[in-house]
Order: structure tokens, then C-alpha cells, then sequence
């Protein structure tokens, strides 16, 4: 990259790119492995794609919106408020 | 796409993003014009996306990406150019240079993420916004109709174009994959339920589009050289749909709506249900 490219104003790509937004949870995902059948369907919804391929959630990243729980067909996953 | 952007807890935009970004791949440059996916790409010097992303003003997203196209194809490169815009700046603001872009002929994917209002700014009414609903400049209840860009779109007849909602996302990524393959302008209409907009609890984003695609006040189809083809879930819904009161109810927007404008609004459904079913009995 050239050094007028430099100049620009232009953001590059990382991960966490608007902070830890973990930080804006009110309630929390806890997933019941016993339940959970590793259908995928959390993942595939999870808006801010922080569901990895074996179905851990990163907390650092999610906001707690609970779709994840909402859609689960075994109701696998209890949205549990954040202690202070 | 990375980790973390900067949209409200439970968004569908980001939802639908994710799977656009999948299915395009790596050598896709995005235009995005003034809406919420200016806002949620992070915080300067970091940037949630990981293609190049044009950051542009309301009005000039297709002319812009008219321009990039052109050039990528006089370099013979075959990199997909993506708008992705909101509904206000493909219904209200960008429909000049939308319109212009597919009278031209540009080789692009124009992707409309319908939230059925201006959710950047604090919800105002755009041309989306569907009847009866409140928003914060219509605080009894939206008296006009939506407006339906997609028929506006097909009078350019563009080679390929189609409707899709959030709550759908496999359908998402099979209807980019295929817009991508034409040559020629190209359009996608996204429904974005948003919860902060609509004034709904975030965990229901999902269950609020699929409402709304079996209640029938969203239609999906995909329209291929004039061939209408209407989606498996919109026939379900054409043969047995839910009671539109089941959509409504939920959404705060829609609290105290008038028993008229519920009624107009199920009279549109069944003309828009029919307009369609005639439309691909015709082309088949």
C-alpha cells in the first residue's frame, strides 16, 4: 500500500470493531447441553454471528437479544439476568 | 463479516449482512449509502466488514456503484459491486439514481433492506412504512400506504429480482448467490423487522419476519426474465394465512390501530395475492 493510501481516512477490518459489546447484556444465554440436540438453528439466527460450529457462545461479544433462545425447538438454551 | 458490529441487540440487518457477505465471497466491494449499516460497521480506524466498503451519501449509492462496476469491467474483473441500502434510500431518496442505474443497464446487485422506516435516525416515516403504523413524525398512525418498489423495479424489468425476509436467511444466501450469476442489474428486497423500531422485545426479530411472511403482508417471489415465482412459504400462506392480528398485535407500533385501516390493509393482502397469482399463472 502506497503512503498517500495511508493517508486516507479508512478503517480496516478487525474483530470487536465496536468495542467489547458483551458489556450491553441485561440477560445472559446458558445453554443445556442435555437438551441440546446440535441442531444449528441458534447459530444460523444469531444476528452477530457469535455462535461458533460447536455451539459456543462468545460472551465477549454477545448482546444478550435472546433469539438464539427464543428460536431453539428444544428450548435449550434460558436467558439468565446478568449479576453485577 | 467479523464479530461484533455496532447494531442494536437483535438486529436483522446485521442477520441478513452475514449471510449477503457469505454468499458474495471474498471479491465483493459494498456501497452503502446514509442508513444503519453506515453506523454498524464500528468505530473508526476498525471496521467490522471484511470487504471494501464504500461509505457514500444518501441520494448517489447506485451512481456511485454505476461507476465502480464500469471500471471493474473495463479492467475485465468480474468483483461484484453490492448496494446495500435502506428503505429510505432506495424508496424515498435514492430512487433517481436506483432508477437510472438499472435504465443504464449496470452489472450490479442492488440489495434494499426494508425496515420500514428511518431506524438510523429515531424511526420518521418513509415511503416503507406501512399503513396504520406509528411512527415518530406519524404519532396517530401512518394514513398512506407502502409504497411497492418492487413493482416499480419490475417495470425495468432488470433480469433477475426478488423479495426476501431476514427471518429466512438460507433463502437470503440462495437469492444472492443467483442475483450474482446474472449480468445486468439485479435487485433484492429484504424485510428487516427491527425491535427498537417496531417496539417489540429483541428476542422476537425472527419470529416477527416469519409472522409477517405467513400473514401474508409480505410476499416473497423471485421474478426471472418476467417469470414470477412465488416462494413455498408465501403459497402456504396464500392457501391458509395466519390472521393479520397475530402480526400486528406484537408490535408496538400498530397499539390502538384503527379496525378500518386493519380491514384495508387485509383487502391489499388479497389484492396483492391475486395481482401475484395471476401474474405467474401468466408467465409460466
Amino acid at each position: 500500500m502506497s503512503s498517500s493510501r495511508e493517508r486516507l481516512a479508512m478503517s480496516r477490518p478487525k474483530e470487536g470493531a465496536a468495542g467489547q459489546t458483551g458489556s450491553w447484556r441485561v440477560f445472559k444465554p446458558v445453554v443445556d447441553r442435555e437438551k441440546c440436540n446440535a441442531c444449528g438453528l441458534c447459530a444460523m439466527y444469531c444476528p452477530d454471528g457469535v455462535i461458533d460450529e460447536d455451539l459456543n457462545i462468545d460472551l465477549r461479544f454477545c448482546k444478550g437479544c435472546g433469539i438464539c433462545a427464543n428460536e431453539c425447538p428444544k428450548k435449550a438454551i434460558a436467558m439468565v439476568r446478568e449479576e453485577k | 463479516m467479523l464479530k461484533c458490529t455496532s447494531a442494536c441487540a437483535g438486529c436483522s440487518d446485521s442477520l441478513a449482512l452475514r449471510y449477503v457477505l457469505k454468499a458474495a465471497g471474498p471479491d465483493t466491494v459494498m456501497v452503502v449509502p446514509a442508513c444503519c449499516t453506515s453506523v454498524i460497521q464500528g468505530i473508526y480506524p476498525n471496521t467490522a466488514f471484511n470487504v471494501p466498503v464504500y461509505n457514500i451519501a444518501f441520494g448517489a449509492a447506485a451512481a456511485c456503484a454505476s461507476g465502480m462496476s464500469n471500471a471493474f469491467r473495463a479492467e475485465g474483473k468480474k468483483t461484484n459491486v453490492i448496494v446495500y441500502a435502506g428503505d429510505g434510500g432506495t424508496l424515498d431518496i435514492g430512487i433517481q439514481a436506483m432508477s437510472g442505474a438499472f435504465e443504464r443497464g449496470t452489472d450490479f446487485l442492488y440489495i434494499c433492506y426494508d425496515n420500514e422506516a428511518y431506524g438510523n435516525t429515531g424511526m420518521q416515516r418513509s415511503g416503507g412504512t406501512p399503513m396504520g403504523a406509528k411512527t415518530t413524525t406519524t404519532p396517530t398512525g401512518k394514513t398512506d400506504a407502502k409504497k411497492d418498489i418492487d413493482a416499480i423495479v419490475a417495470a425495468h424489468d432488470p433480469p433477475y429480482m426478488a423479495t426476501a425476509c431476514a427471518a429466512y436467511p438460507q433463502d437470503i444466501f440462495k437469492k444472492v448467490q443467483k442475483a450474482l450469476t446474472f449480468r445486468g442489474p439485479t435487485f433484492l428486497h429484504i424485510l428487516a423487522p427491527c425491535p427498537p423500531g417496531w417496539r417489540y422485545p429483541t428476542e422476537k426479530t425472527v419470529e416477527m419476519g416469519k409472522l409477517a411472511v405467513k400473514s401474508g403482508m409480505w410476499v416473497l417471489y423471485e421474478r426471472e426474465y418476467g417469470k414470477v415465482t412465488i416462494g413455498p412459504q408465501s403459497k402456504v400462506a396464500m392457501k391458509k394465512p395466519i390472521p393479520l392480528e397475530d402480526y400486528l398485535s406484537p408490535q408496538g407500533r400498530f397499539k390502538g390501530i384503527d379496525p378500518k385501516i386493519v380491514e384495508i390493509l387485509k383487502q391489499r393482502i388479497t389484492k396483492n395475492f391475486q395481482r401475484l397469482a395471476a401474474e405467474e399463472e401468466a408467465s409460466a
